[in-house]
């Protein structure tokens, strides 16, 4: 469909536009500037603050330029005698009640309402009557309100129902009366709630956590990566004094259009923790002391040398446990290290618990598609994902399907999350029958397509009934346009991975779907194309390459050597790694953060930089290779990790080491990177094997949003929002009543040989068979790995 | 012929004037005039010239007569400060409000223009007619909050005073 196009005319000059389309959009791509507070392109129009007005000729009184449609021949002022006059009577009737306390106002220097009084108000105002006060309230750890400088723009609250998707604000009372907020006084919990400061158009909404620590014009703007979530969301760090006060989102349209989660937003704060690791430390007869960094790397690489040429031990008792939020060029040179050295021992897959089909895996885990796709999806499904707090910015283009497009879209997962979009099904069986859940769901995909079984599938998938809901599933995949198979999170955490990934292929295939991942942290497809991998090197490398043992097995082979790249053991591994690292005799921690159980564990610690001090690349689940700048100077003796493992490597005399810069690393790696096409088909078939769930009750998890990586661990804020979480055990009404006991009560929790106490919460999402114990959550590696039977009973 | 007689009655001036001592006797007479002239020198410290209401000598912060301090923390004297003298930290106090816990003014830094108290929207950061002071270790010409408060408490009166003489101007 072609638009049909009509000729108006803005300020004497002739434009072309679309028949229907608002002024306003027009303008603003011609660069005609006309003021406005309650417009913005993402939200929908409300034409309720009247700083657009203009003059169109024929017209009997000055229109809203947000709520005007383009007609052919329209002759529009935005700057005649009568448009200004209109401007300024609203912006003096705007500023009759917004109070004169710029000086003190965190928005004063970046305002929109400073801006366009300056430029279209005038200076005198006829008011002087009282003006109003309206309270504030207390909306959460995240957003400061000073309702008494609200315009009612009514921004924030079409965000929170046309994006958020959760109507959380809202304006009660008319006239003077008016005034934005919360329902119930209750708090503001959306994951991108955050957004509404950079909307609010006044300094009525502010950030809390960095409430008055620095003004406009003395930050400074660096463009970043945000380190946390597969999107690879474009941000500005903001620093004042070398210090990062904030981090704003920065437009790209492709990946986080203008917004980014509270989870990028407010990570910040942990780079300011007090357990900022700020000098080198060695760990001496059992006593931790501060030492030069020669004298620190020095002991490192004597231990790691002497391993080295020791008859009995040599390069493969040497291990490496790397975080998939770690930089590209770092998780490079840390496998180029390994792998130099003569070992394979390498993972970033520290919360994966099935490697079995790691042969056969692609190059890197791939979304299928790019993200701005994702919103012309007719359906979906996802096997294993909490998207909407694992990957918002995902979620955000899933909702928009569902909503625009009346996208069908359904998930299969251990336990009923809730998600702000209307969803086709949402299946939630415990962990242990999950399997059994999507081969229903394969079965019912062959059916349809009436082709055989692959060979491979056939032991498993003859004869399962499934039921009318896997067959709606199948039947919505089957006869949507654009369709996808996403595999989340708690998939490529599940014990059956393999297994789930041969199922979700087949579907895909079955149904015409692209087959895409969703993975964890900011770097797990870079970790993947820098060889951060036991079984391939660099660019998925497999051949002559030097293999070793996955996550899982380090566990169990008593390396002598450990490095440990931006990892807390406890809390970043699914793997009970404690006994592990405590036998070996030199555990080399490169990390930003101090912490007991490093202290207790490690030999060596590193002081690295974080992703805001550091120069660094992060590839996002598109295969999209991001670069960024670090914002400041890292903290106290504090290094760059690419600098620690370069030199770490010239110590231990390896040759090819001398990158300059990270720029350096980062163009090796992508020259053998050069030849890589994405794409997801697994090139073997995998042995499935029949799943026998077990009976008795059985301990799974995820990783709650806040809690995924050092840095978030220490977000002060976002650790009292209301997605943070501790530990407690989860346990569904039917569950509890079964085992007798009730909500709010220390329960005593068993697996194998551990034990542990915590409090027992009654949560419905729970499916039976389930006791749900979030990971990454301190206390929560005292009962070993992460997925076991385990027994509850009351104290 | 009449540039060559112009040159010759130079030189013959020149000839007179060297020999009469003309130039010594115009230079004493000058000297002489003001010997005889009533004097001007001010007794320094004993008398003192007076002063502008708008005089711009060492810095103060001022409270509001319920001893509160007015300065908001709002950075704009920071900001237009062209010596960068000024060096403020902010944080939020217990009762909500806004308040800086570091105002720190570099009297070395300092150009004394004055611009800080035009920019404060408070009168909190004023300049009085205090110039008469010095600094024995190095670090004294830091400015703090409480020395700037100290010297405001001190001379509240006169800076009242000063500040109201110049209010009619404004």
């Amino acid at each position: 469909m072609t638009e049909e196009l009509v000729t108006i005319t803005v300020d004497g000059q002739e434009l072309k536009a679309p028949k229907g389309a608002m002024l306003i959009n027009v303008t603003d791509k011609e660069n005609i500037r006309v003021p406005r507070f309650c417009y913005h392109e993402k939200l929908t129009v409300a034409a309720n603050c009247r700083m657009c007005l203009v003059e169109v000729e024929k017209a009997p009184k000055p229109m809203p330029a947000c709520a005007t449609p383009v007609m052919e021949g329209m002759v529009v002022h935005t700057k005649s005698a009568a448009a200004k006059a209109a401007q300024k009577s609203v912006m003096e009737f705007l500023l009759i009640n917004h109070p004169l306390d710029c000086p003190i106002c965190d928005q004063g220097g970046e305002c929109e309402l400073q801006d366009v009084a300056m430029a279209y108000g005038q200076d005198v105002s006829q008011y002087s009557e009282g003006k109003r006060v309206v309270f504030d309230k207390s909306i959460g750890p995240l957003i400061a309100t000073e309702l008494t400088r609200c315009i009612h723009c009514t921004r924030c609250v079409r965000f929170g129902e046309e994006i958020a998707g959760v109507r959380e604000m809202g304006m009660t009372s008319r006239g003077d009366r008016a005034c934005i907020a919360t329902f119930m006084n209750s708090a503001v919990t959306s994951e991108l709630s955050g957004n509404v400061i950079d909307l609010c158009p006044v300094g009525a909404l502010t950030a809390k956590p960095s409430r008055y620590s620095a003004r406009a014009w003395e930050m400074i703007q660096h463009a970043s990566v945000a380190p946390h979530d597969c999107v690879g969301s474009n941000v500005f760090v903001h620093t004042s004094r070398n210090d990062v006060v904030r981090v704003v989102p920065r437009d790209n349209e492709a990946l986080n259009e203008v917004w980014i989660s509270d989870r990028d937003r407010f990570s910040y704060e942990g780079i300011n923790s007090e357990d900022r690791l700020t000098t080198p430390m060695v760990k001496h007869n059992g006593e931790w002391k501060q030492t030069d960094w020669d004298t620190a790397m020095g002991l490192a690489s004597d231990k790691i040398k002497a391993i080295l040429e020791d008859e009995e031990q040599g390069a493969d008792k040497i291990a490496a446990l790397v975080s998939p939020n770690s930089t590209l060029e770092e998780l490079y040179l840390t496998q180029k290290l390994m792998r130099s050295m003569g070992s394979g021992n390498i993972d970033h897959r520290l919360r994966q618990s099935d490697f079995s089909g790691q042969g056969s895996a692609p190059v890197m885990p791939w979304l299928g598609q790019n993200i701005e796709d994702l919103e012309n999806l007719n359906a979906a499904l996802l096997i294993g994902s909490n998207v909407r707090k694992e990957q918002p910015m995902i979620s955000h283009r899933l909702r928009k399907a569902a909503i625009n497009n009346a996208a069908q879209i359904s998930f299969v997962n251990p336990r009923a999350y809730e998600f702000n979009f209307p969803v086709a099904s949402n299946i939630s069986v415990a962990q242990q029958h999950l399997v059994n859940e999507l081969a229903m769901i394969a079965a019912a995909s062959y059916k349809a397509s009436k082709h055989a079984m692959a060979s491979h599938l056939k032991k498993m998938l003859t004869g399962l009934k499934p039921t009318v809901e896997h067959k709606a599933i199948v039947s919505q995949l089957k006869s949507a346009n654009k369709a996808t198979v996403l595999l989340g999170n708690l998939a490529s955490m599940h014990p059956n991975y393999s297994v789930l990934r041969a199922l979700a292929e087949a579907i895909a295939i079955e149904t015409g779907s692209a087959l895409g991942y969703l993975s964890e942290g900011a770097n797990t497809a870079g970790a993947w194309l820098a060889g951060a991998v036991p079984h391939r090197a660099a660019a998925g490398e497999s051949e002559n390459v030097v293999q070793g043992y996955h996550a899982g097995d380090i566990k169990n082979q008593s390396p002598a050597a450990v490095i440990l790249l931006n990892v807390e053991p406890e809390l970043d591994s699914v793997h009970a790694m404690k006994d592990t690292l405590a036998q070996a005799e030199m555990v080399v921690a490169i990390t930003a953060f101090d912490s007991p159980e490093l202290r207790e564990t490690a030999n060596v610690l590193l002081p690295a930089a974080t992703f805001a001090e550091t120069s660094g690349t992060f590839v996002n689940v598109e295969g999209l290779w991001q670069s960024f700048n670090g914002a400041c100077p890292s903290q106290g003796e504090s290094r760059p990790a690419w600098k620690i493992l370069r030199v770490l490597a010239n110590l231990l005399d390896q040759k090819e080491f001398d990158y300059m810069s990270s720029e350096e690393v980062r163009n090796e790696l992508r020259t053998l990177c050069e030849s890589i096409e994405l794409n997801n088909a697994t090139s073997a078939e995998v042995e499935v094997v029949e799943i026998n769930a077990a009976d008795e009750l059985m301990r799974s998890g995820d990783v709650p949003m806040y809690a995924g990586d050092a840095l978030l661990r220490r977000a002060t804020s976002l650790q009292k929002a209301s997605d943070a979480q501790s530990l407690c055990l989860r346990i569904n009404s039917a569950e509890a009543e079964h085992l007798a006991v009730t909500e709010c009560e220390n329960v005593s929790v068993t697996q194998g040989d551990s034990n542990a106490k915590m409090n027992l919460v009654i949560d419905d999402s729970i499916p039976n068979g389930s006791a749900w114990i979030p990971m990454a959550v301190n206390g929560a590696d005292q009962l070993g790995d992460a997925f076991a039977a385990i027994k509850v009973e009351k104290v | 012929m009449g540039a060559m007689g112009g040159l010759m009655m130079k030189a013959i001036a020149h000839f007179i004037k060297s020999f009469t001592l003309w130039e010594l006797l115009k230079g004493l007479s000058l000297t002489g005039k003001y010997f005889f002239s009533r004097k001007i020198t001010v007794q320094y410290p004993e008398e003192k010239t007076p002063m502008s209401p708008r005089f711009r000598g060492l810095h103060a912060q001022r409270r509001y007569a319920n001893g509160e301090e007015r300065c908001i923390a709002c950075k704009l004297c920071e900001a237009v400060c062209p010596a960068l003298a000024i060096t403020i930290d902010v944080a939020e106090r217990e009762d909500g409000s806004r308040r800086t816990t570091r105002y720190d003014i570099d009297l070395f830094k300092c150009i004394y223009c004055g611009f800080c108290e035009e920019a404060c929207p408070v009168d909190a950061i004023v300049e009085t007619h205090i110039f008469e002071y010095h600094f024995e270790e190095k670090g004294e010409q830091i400015m703090t909050k409480d020395k700037l408060l100290e010297i405001g408490d001190k001379y509240e009166t006169e800076i009242a005073a000063n500040k109201a003489a110049d209010a009619k101007y404004r």
